[in-house]
């Protein structure tokens, strides 16, 4: 046997468990997830078929169609929001926090991590109350007469997320920074740039692929989660994975919950080829 | 190889061989239920007497359980709790199995309680009713006038837009807005649902969150909302330690009982068991532990349940005041398959709008 059929024999060997693995536990799932979408729910029978009647429905039911948009706005805003407040916050730890104290200042960044995620949003929920911290803080300062709602409103919702996401982004964002050789930086102030224009020319750019993975990862897990909007959104408007689940735990309705389902991925691809050329992982 | 050493490995195996045993020995109970049956406090006497292993799956709604049920094989469940209105849906399709009447008395039940009419079917009994409740408003008494909520009229009048949630299950809360609307339960069909969409959306509008059990009562129990329609005893009584002030009523258009029932699934390969598990709950002390269960609270069944209840526990249920409560309460809608996909439609288009 040559040298080279023996290495490729070996590279299939260590693949092999990985692609038997996705194989497993992704194709065959999503297949039939597939297959299930284009079944339909006639009374409480499931009746297989190969119509597209469940997506023709979601892009014509108001409610459902309302679904995809909300998701849509909620995570562009926590997304935007997101990077916003941990490219700062990764600077400041990465260059401007003394070596020995980084490790406990990106401790104390990710320290929300290790509360249960329903338990940290229904303390937000009582954080966001009328009657809750911050309501009381405003009210007590003066600065609001009397609280207004954010609680079981969007805005709680983005709240919630941002909260956790930053966190998220921070550690992208931070080991992109670590990596930059500080002579990027000298170079450009040689050369006659301001601080500003060092970070907004040289940094900003070089710390594209961390930003892009975190923002991606961002997109992903915002737009498919459920317990956030479900425990501080009030239910006064639906996501797509609340309506998932309406679909799954009050209806029955398999297929149209795979329908939705195909649809979140089909969102999610494309957000991935949106920003793929930016994905570089091996830089973060 | 030292003798200790020996005997220490042979101890260790021995314990590992023995905790197997044990574990291949012990039953296994599936039961399809609601949460207040998860309870270990309800569940523990049940496991200990008869050296068995209850496991439990929440659900909700009576649609999602059948569906449940129909995608698993036979044998998968053993017992189920449902909706006691909603029996005969799951006979029909043929998920219950007969229960032996005569092993399972209603005697001591409170009348209105034992809904016969739905748990037997051509004469065939197919569940007993295990608790009940009501479906009605639920409210801060220190921060609403309760000569307010005698009436549906109020949480449409705009007084107390914005303090108002509103409970997360289409059946009972379509059915109270029913009742403003002077349509009976039994009268809610497709073309009822129509007549009852506008206030419905008045009322989605007027409310400030739409919410499960958990987002109720941390509502109500946190001064974000003072009115719950939907709510009742089983939601207040739980908090009733916490805030005396959280309170419920029946207002004179009616309000809507509910009853949940406990059968055994067909095809279950443990029927003495599982009927074991329903004599035990409608046990005077199974009854009293459900009523009591940590997840809410709700009237037992079985009026024998008094004797265990302490006098403390049956005030907060209003033992006394069930007669002329049950008069004034009217049954669950019982859509079929159409009306029922209406209704969540009705309720999805409220909730995203």
């Amino acid at each position: 046997m040559s040298i080279e059929r023996q290495e490729k024999r070996q590279g299939a060997a260590l693949v092999a468990p990985a692609l038997l693995w996705t194989l497993g536990f992704f194709v065959i799932p999503f297949a039939a997830m597939v297959m299930m979408s284009l079944a339909h729910l006639e009374g409480r029978e499931i009746v297989q078929g190969h119509d597209l009647g469940n997506y023709l429905r979601i892009f014509t039911d108001p409610s459902l169609r309302r679904g995809i948009f909300v998701s849509l706005e909620i995570t562009a805003v926590v997304t935007v929001v997101s990077v916003l407040l941990a490219w700062p916050l990764a600077w400041i730890i990465a260059t401007r926090v003394p070596a020995r104290w980084r490790r406990m200042a990106l401790l104390l960044a990710v320290l929300p991590f290790w509360t249960s995620y329903v338990v940290r949003s229904y303390s937000w929920a009582l954080v966001l109350g009328e009657k809750g911290v911050v309501m009381n803080a405003l009210v007590g300062l003066g600065l609001l007469a009397e609280p207004v709602q954010i609680m079981a409103t969007r805005s709680a919702t983005i709240i919630g997320f941002v909260h956790f996401f930053v966190m998220l982004l921070t550690l992208t964002i931070y080991s992109n920074l670590i990596q930059l050789s500080p002579n990027y930086a000298r170079a450009a102030e040689d050369l006659g740039a301001s601080k500003w224009q060092v970070i907004r020319l040289v940094i900003l750019p070089l710390t594209l692929p961390g930003v892009m993975t975190g923002a991606f990862l961002t997109f992903v897990l915002c737009i498919g989660d459920y317990i956030t909007p479900q425990i501080l959104g009030g239910n006064n408007e639906l996501t797509l994975p609340q309506l998932i689940m309406l679909q799954l735990g009050r209806r029955g309705d398999f297929p149209m919950a795979s329908a939705l389902s195909v649809v979140l991925m089909v969102i999610v691809t494309l957000a991935y080829a949106a920003c793929a050329r930016w994905l570089k992982m091996e830089r973060v | 190889m030292a003798l200790k050493q020996t005997c220490s490995i042979l101890a260790v195996t021995a314990g590992l061989a023995s905790s197997l045993a044990s574990a291949a020995q012990a039953e296994d109970l599936n039961a399809l239920i609601w949460c207040d049956h998860a309870d270990p406090e309800l569940l523990q006497p049940f496991e200990e007497a008869h050296d068995v292993r209850v496991n439990v799956k929440e659900y909700e709604g009576t649609a999602a359980g059948l569906t449940l049920l129909e995608q698993s094989r036979p044998g998968d469940w053993d017992v189920m709790v449902i909706d006691a209105v909603d029996v005969g849906r799951a006979v029909e399709r043929g998920l219950l199995a007969p229960l032996p009447a005569d092993q399972l008395s209603t005697d001591s039940y409170f009348p209105e309680a034992v809904l016969a009419d739905h748990t037997t079917i051509d004469g065939t009994t197919y569940a007993v009713t295990e608790k009940f409740g009501y479906n009605t408003i639920a409210y801060n008494k220190a921060a609403v006038d309760p000569a307010d909520m005698a009436s549906l009229d109020a949480l449409w009048s705009g007084k107390y837009d914005g303090r108002i949630a509103i409970y997360d299950y289409y059946l009972p809360v379509l059915g109270l807005v029913g009742l403003e609307a002077g349509i009976k339960t039994a009268d809610l069909d497709a073309a009822a649902l129509e007549t009852i969409r506008a206030p419905l959306m008045k009322l989605g509008a007027a409310s400030k969150q739409v919410s499960d059990v958990v987002g109720s009562q941390t509502a109500l129990a946190t001064g974000e909302v003072d009115v719950l329609i939907g709510g009742g005893e089983w939601l207040t009584a739980v908090l009733n330690a916490e805030n005396p002030d959280l309170d419920w009523t029946i207002p004179e258009e009616g309000g809507l009982l509910w009853a949940q029932s406990l059968a055994i699934v067909e095809g279950t390969e443990k029927p003495e068991l599982a009927l074991e598990f329903i004599k035990y709950i409608t046990s005077p002390e199974g009854q009293a532990r459900l009523a009591t269960s940590s997840c809410y609270w709700g009237m037992p069944a079985n009026k024998a349940a008094g004797d265990v209840l302490t006098d403390e526990q049956k005030a907060i249920l209003r033992w006394d005041d069930q007669p002329d409560y049950l008069s004034r309460a009217q049954l669950y809608p019982v859509p079929d398959a159409d009306t029922d996909a209406a209704m969540q439609d009705l309720w999805t288009d409220m909730l995203q709008n």
